[in-house]
């Protein structure tokens, strides 16, 4: 139950993987498929829209992050009540034996491709009540992470930071759908 | 009604109950079977009609005791009302059908404690899953008590 | 060729058909975890079970573990969008089984603490409650944007007094942690006068806005022998009626010496409570002016230079301390036992009482004012599930 890993392939059907292994295995293929990369990755990476999911004291700062002060919808992000139509998870509070099936099940709700941001010390590894008897010992534990963004609570200058790394990975999501490598070196 | 006037009632009334606490704040010791009748005589005739909260505490070999505190805003003074069980007693009579603010109070000291509260209308637990085992605030069970499967 | 129009369906709906609906532990009314299921017939809901325990952290069982220098900063914790007010209840228990005594100048800064503190989470209620009313993409966002844009010229004092913005440790036992920085109090005037302006505007948006109080008036009445019964707290008392706030009523802390007004209203509806906390907000400010003249000057704590997370100790003896918190009487019951650590921490949470009314007033009213009435009751889960 230690650091979920996310399915390999995320997902795509096999004619999709072999229409585009096709087209990159070609002579000068290579310059279609980095090109609809590079482009699918900036439209990707530009409009990640987070489904509101705060759990504890993190949210309150996670809204301070989405109001006008420090605005993340000036890098795209639209807060989304809706799993279906949301591409980011930003667990931000601790997340208890009691929450973590129904934070599953959000998760399983979500499309193709999503990432999942890790927000506070609680959501990191369980935080201040790591040795609690009802406390899971980071959301890692339950759904695969891509950014975690340390603090107790992380001000939203902390948060911007993380969304701001995993625009960066996003921009790194190779191959029309298959994801960097997981110690991705962010340039 | 003060405090002293207070004292003078419950002492008039209740024999077997041992009253404490310094000064203005009231604090009565009951026994189990008073329980009820005690919670009864503070709402009608002490006028402590505000129900503050339900709590209890483990002391190890000497068993459970049980706390309640009620407040009579209209003049200012309060009651915290306490009794023991007795060591490996943990049955109480519920508040509930008295004061509605004992309803959740009360599941929590059950499934915190394992106290069963007779008379309670829906006596399950509130704030842990419904398939937890054990009691969680007893002396007896470790703080980083493991659930499986999460480790 | 004949196109017939399909048949006309009769369909027999007698009312009498019930539905459960789940309001699961994550829905955009941005309160928290908190699970309501909704017997509804048609429109109407009949009953409501409320599942709460989505957030219970071990905070009684963990305090257990912790000792009195360690507490606090995970005090805070419980009510966190109030998290100064948190820590009093704490502290002030400990205080008072060990007959410590606070210093003047940290009373009044507790004091001014708490009543910044009060003015920041009323912010966020009201922008949180008309968001929630309002859509988060439609009109709602407006007060929203407003309140919080208050709200962060409060945590930047905040900050720039304790070094943290939502979660502080600035309360120890025997006063209080840090002293005012220089130019503090001249940058705390400024904030106060600004707010008490902006305040002005959003009451002139909202007393009047016909929807706001087709929204909120005769929903959600809570009558004054249902409050005293279940016993809620805090603005949901005084606006049943009842004139209590134990900042008149059991003064902690030098309250007494500053002139303020408690609201009551008596109409027990989501209106009253609303306009309850609307002139909360200026009576706390009024206080923070007060503070900020008389401040006097000594010591910030009786027990300063904490060397040892175990220095503390606290005699045999149990109290219990409570304080008027934003969401109304949060308390600390705490049994001492001779050693740093305590022997057991209750911790009476007023969103925990306050939360337990509402299966006694929902029935009755549509789906559409459950929202309303959760935001004006106002539960915090961090108290509710501890």
């Amino acid at each position: 139950m230690l650091h979920q890993k996310r399915p390999e392939g995320d997902k795509h059907s096999k004619l999709f993987e072999s229409v585009t292994e096709g087209i990159h295995s070609f002579p000068g293929g290579f310059v279609v498929t980095t090109a609809a990369d590079a482009f699918l990755n900036w439209a990707r990476k530009s409009s990640v829209w987070p489904v509101t999911f705060g759990l504890a004291c993190c949210a309150i700062e996670m809204m301070a992050t989405f109001a006008s002060r420090f605005d993340v919808e000036r890098l795209g992000m639209v807060p989304w009540a809706s799993p279906r139509h949301s591409d980011l998870m930003i667990v931000s509070g601790t997340v208890t034996i009691k929450m973590a099936p129904m934070l599953t099940r959000i998760y399983d709700q979500m499309p193709d491709p999503k990432w999942a941001v890790s927000m506070g010390s609680c959501a990191n590894s369980g935080g201040p009540f790591r040795h609690g008897y009802h406390v899971v010992k980071g959301v890692d534990r339950v759904i695969p992470v891509d950014v975690y963004v340390p603090g107790c609570p992380p001000p939203p200058e902390s948060l911007l930071n993380g969304l701001l790394l995993l625009q960066e990975q996003i921009a790194h999501f190779k191959r029309t759908g298959r994801r960097a490598d997981p110690n991705a070196k962010v340039d | 009604m003060t405090s002293d006037q207070a004292r003078t009632l419950i002492g008039a009334r209740f024999s077997s109950a041992q009253i404490d606490g310094p000064g203005g704040a009231l604090v009565v010791t009951v026994p189990l079977d008073q329980w009820a009748a005690f919670a009864q005589f503070a709402k009608d005739d002490l006028g402590c009609r505000y129900f503050s909260f339900l709590t209890a505490i483990d002391w190890k070999e000497l068993g459970l005791e049980v706390v309640v505190r009620l407040d009579n805003l209209d003049d200012n003074m309060s009651v915290t009302m306490k009794t023991r069980p007795g060591p490996g007693v943990s049955l109480c009579p519920s508040l509930t059908p008295l004061y509605r603010g004992a309803n959740w109070m009360e599941r929590e000291c059950y499934e915190m404690f394992g106290i069963q509260f007779e008379g309670h209308p829906d006596l399950r637990r509130l704030l842990l899953p419904d398939d937890w085992q054990g009691y969680p605030l007893l002396k007896s069970y470790a703080v980083d008590t493991p659930y499986p499967p999460y480790r | 060729m004949t196109t017939a129009s399909p048949a006309r369906l009769e369909v027999d709906y007698a009312g009498s058909e019930r539905l459960t609906m789940n309001m699961g532990p994550q829905h955009p009314s941005a309160h928290g975890v908190f699970r309501a299921v909704l017997t509804l017939e048609g429109e109407t809901v009949v009953g409501v079970d409320a599942v709460i325990g989505y957030l219970h952290r071990c905070h009684e069982k963990l305090a257990e573990t912790l000792t009195y220098a360690q507490y606090p900063s995970i005090a805070s914790k419980t009510d966190y969008v109030a998290a100064m007010t948190s820590e009093f209840a704490y502290v002030r228990a400990a205080e008072t089984i060990g007959k410590i005594e606070v210093p003047k100048r940290a009373q009044y800064l507790r004091v001014m603490a708490a009543e910044l503190q009060r003015v920041a989470s009323h912010l966020l209620w009201l922008g949180t409650w008309c968001m929630d009313m309002g859509g988060a993409l439609g009109g709602g966002a407006t007060i929203f944007l407003y309140c919080i844009r208050e709200r962060e010229l409060i945590l930047d004092l905040f900050e720039s007094l304790v070094g943290a913005r939502l979660l502080y440790g600035f309360y120890q036992v025997g006063g209080v942690r840090y002293d005012l920085p220089a130019g503090w109090t001249a940058t705390c005037r400024e904030t106060v006068d600004l707010i008490d302006r902006r305040i002005g505007e959003y009451e002139s948006m909202l007393d009047d806005n016909p929807f706001f109080m087709a929204r909120c008036q005769g929903v959600g009445v809570i009558s004054r022998e249902l409050a005293e019964d279940v016993g809620i707290s805090g603005p949901l008392l005084r606006g049943s009626g009842v004139a209590w706030d134990l900042r008149r009523a059991d003064p902690y802390s030098s309250y007494e010496d500053f002139q303020f007004l408690v609201p009551v209203e008596s109409s027990g509806d989501c209106f009253a409570r609303y306009g309850v906390r609307m002139v909360e907000f200026r009576e706390s400010l009024k206080i923070v002016r007060q503070v900020l003249d008389g401040l006097p000057e000594g010591p910030v704590s009786s027990r300063p230079g904490l060397k040892s997370v175990a220095q503390t100790r606290i005699p045999k003896g149990e109290a219990y301390a409570r304080i008027e918190g934003p969401r109304g009487e949060v308390g600390c019951y705490l049994t001492a036992d001779g050693s740093a650590k305590p022997y057991r921490m209750k911790w009476r949470g007023a969103s925990f009482s306050n939360l337990s009314v509402l299966p006694h007033i929902i029935p009755g009213h549509k789906v559409a004012d459950v929202v309303a009435i959760m935001g004006s009751v106002d539960p915090v889960f961090g108290e509710v599930d501890r």
